[in-house]
């Protein structure tokens, strides 16, 4: 192993069949500054519609960072930036003049702690669709069956409709996390741990419903938990210290990593 | 070299025992000698004010001395003051108290608006009489009901921006991360969102402001003044509880001064059910 792909960021070996692949998201040249500190460091890296791309790393690696540039969150705080360029299709997201909600309703996200709305089931998923869309009430109702089933939750829920959100199970909440998130309608959805406060079984609801949701959508999800990443991504990044270490198709990258790093991080070696 | 000692019998463990039953004494006695003073305050007054409470208290106006009568007068004044005061002193409250807890979060502006309104908290409310007195009572060239009721908002203000803020800053900032994540823009997260979350403990702040100035006198002293007689307009000088009690008790006439006690009474009862009140929806909050 020599030094060279240790400074470098190496994109190792692009995912072999390109031909199908279509880039929906492209980063190029990413810095983020936290004030003064340099958090994530020249970051390139791309998301393919329908594929899900896990990052992985140890924790302030500053995968979370990268996902909270991808919807512009961060600009909810003072003192962050970003520089470089993530291009959604040839939309240059960074761009000064970004029309943040529009950008965050084709951006969705879900986080790590489910965060239903203080309101009932049905308005929780309602909320964000009459936001963009004026509809009559039996068509909002369709929708809001279709998000509460594409989040595998109708037939939970279908009979309390009118319960307040925060009084489903933690797995309930994060599944309804996720139909509000479907409800506007995105293009990329961004997982942050969303299973990281959740029991097994949950998790695994979950990460059914990412594996289903892929082919309509471009999905990354950060996780803590290798398995997790094996399990249900087809890219995996690997970040350390503020850098994208190496990045390629997850059998790959979880059999025969190419850096040293990785290695010695999916191997438990560290982090 | 490490000296094994069970626990029980260290000598360390004994003194904090010690140290933990003294302290345990001194808490009881300090609790309760403050609860002796808040039930000696509250029996008496049930004592002397109980036996005045009747139907004439509330349907009769304040009598001149000698000669039977109620409260009606003063009763309907500070409720209309109140809920007026109310009016005018929370949509600013909440509006500043929105300001200090979302938008100016991260403001310099927000640290000097913060020091300010605590000021404003602990001030004087004489000083907040006098001060209505002389930008509308002096200007205006009468007492009345409405400087009355300008001189209780100044002090439901700060109230109100105090807890408004607290509770917003309660709010998580998963949860507005959320909002802003399905393209809610700030106005609407706010509204729909933080509000709702916040809303218990918001209206328990604005209850607690209108129990602070159910019983204020100072304020009204200069303002509102007092009146005698039934009336409902508000550009002229109106009565209110506290100040009727004020009069009624420092006068030398016995039925005066039993109308007094009941007054007395009336504003605590009331003040303890919003206090309770408020209690009940701030525990509700925290439920959910």
């Amino acid at each position: 192993m020599s030094m060279a792909t240790f400074t470098v960021p190496t994109v190792t070996q692009q995912p072999g069949n390109n031909d199908d692949l279509v880039e929906k998201v492209t980063v190029k040249n990413l810095d983020f500054y936290y004030g003064d500190h340099r958090a994530l460091k020249n970051i390139n890296v791309s998301l393919y519609h329908g594929k899900v791309t896990a990052f992985i790393g140890p924790s302030g690696c500053g995968k979370s960072t990268f996902l909270r540039i991808l919807n512009r969150m961060y600009d909810l705080y003072p003192n962050q930036r970003a520089t470089g360029t993530v291009r959604l299709d040839n939309d240059d997201i960074l761009a000064p003049g970004q029309d943040l909600n529009l950008l965050r309703a084709k951006v969705g996200m879900v986080f790590q702690k489910p965060t239903p709305f203080p309101m009932t089931i049905y308005e929780n998923i309602a909320f964000g669709i009459r936001l963009y869309e004026k509809l009559p009430k039996s068509e909002l109702d369709d929708r809001v069956r279709h998000a509460l089933s594409r989040a595998a939750l109708w037939d939970e829920v279908k009979d309390k409709l009118g319960a307040n959100g925060l009084s489903l199970s933690g797995g309930q909440q994060q599944r309804l996390c996720i139909a509000r998130t479907v409800a506007v309608r995105p293009e990329v959805i961004l997982f942050d741990e969303p299973c990281s406060a959740l029991d097994p079984i949950s998790t695994a609801k979950i990460e059914e419903l990412i594996d289903e949701l892929k082919e309509d959508y471009t999905i990354a999800i950060v996780t803590h938990n290798m398995q997790q990443a094996a399990r249900v991504s087809d890219f995996t990044a690997f970040m350390y210290l503020g850098e994208l270490v190496e990045y390629g198709e997850t059998t790959r990258m979880f059999t025969t990593p190419s850096d040293r790093r990785t290695q010695d991080y999916i191997t438990g070696r560290f982090g | 070299m490490a000296v094994m000692i069970s626990g029980a019998s260290s000598p360390l463990y004994a003194k904090r025992r010690r140290k933990n039953v003294i302290t345990m004494a001194l808490s009881y006695a300090a609790t309760g000698f403050g609860l002796t003073w808040l039930a000696l305050i509250l029996g008496v007054l049930f004592y002397e004010g109980f036996s005045g409470l009747s139907l004439a208290v509330f349907t009769q106006m304040t009598p001149p001395p000698g000669s039977a009568g109620g409260l009606l007068n003063p009763i309907m004044g500070s409720l209309v003051m109140t809920f007026i005061a109310v009016l005018i002193g929370t949509p600013l409250g909440i509006l500043a108290g929105t300001y200090l807890a979302e938008y100016g979060r991260y403001d310099k502006l927000s640290t000097v608006v913060r020091f300010i309104n605590d000021i404003l908290l602990s001030a004087p409310s004489i000083v907040i009489g006098l001060f209505v007195y002389e930008i509308l009572v002096a200007t205006m060239g009468h007492f009345s009901g409405w400087a009355g009721s300008v001189a209780l908002a100044v002090i439901v203000v700060p109230v109100v921006v105090r807890t408004t803020e607290d509770m917003l800053t309660l709010v998580p900032d998963t949860l507005r991360e959320a909002a802003a994540s399905i393209g809610l823009p700030r106005s609407l997260m706010i509204q729909k969102v933080a509000y709702r979350a916040a809303r218990a403990g918001m209206i328990t702040g604005v209850l607690l402001a209108v129990a602070r100035i159910s019983g204020e006198t100072a304020p009204l002293l200069f303002t509102a003044l007092n009146n005698q007689f039934w009336s409902t307009d508000m550009n002229a000088p109106v009565s209110s509880l506290p100040v009727v009690i004020f009069q009624f008790a420092l006068s030398p006439y016995k039925d005066w001064q039993d109308l007094a006690w009941t007054g007395a009474l009336i504003i605590t009862l009331a003040v303890l059910a919003l206090s309770i009140t408020a209690r009940f929806l701030g525990g509700q909050s925290k439920k959910s």
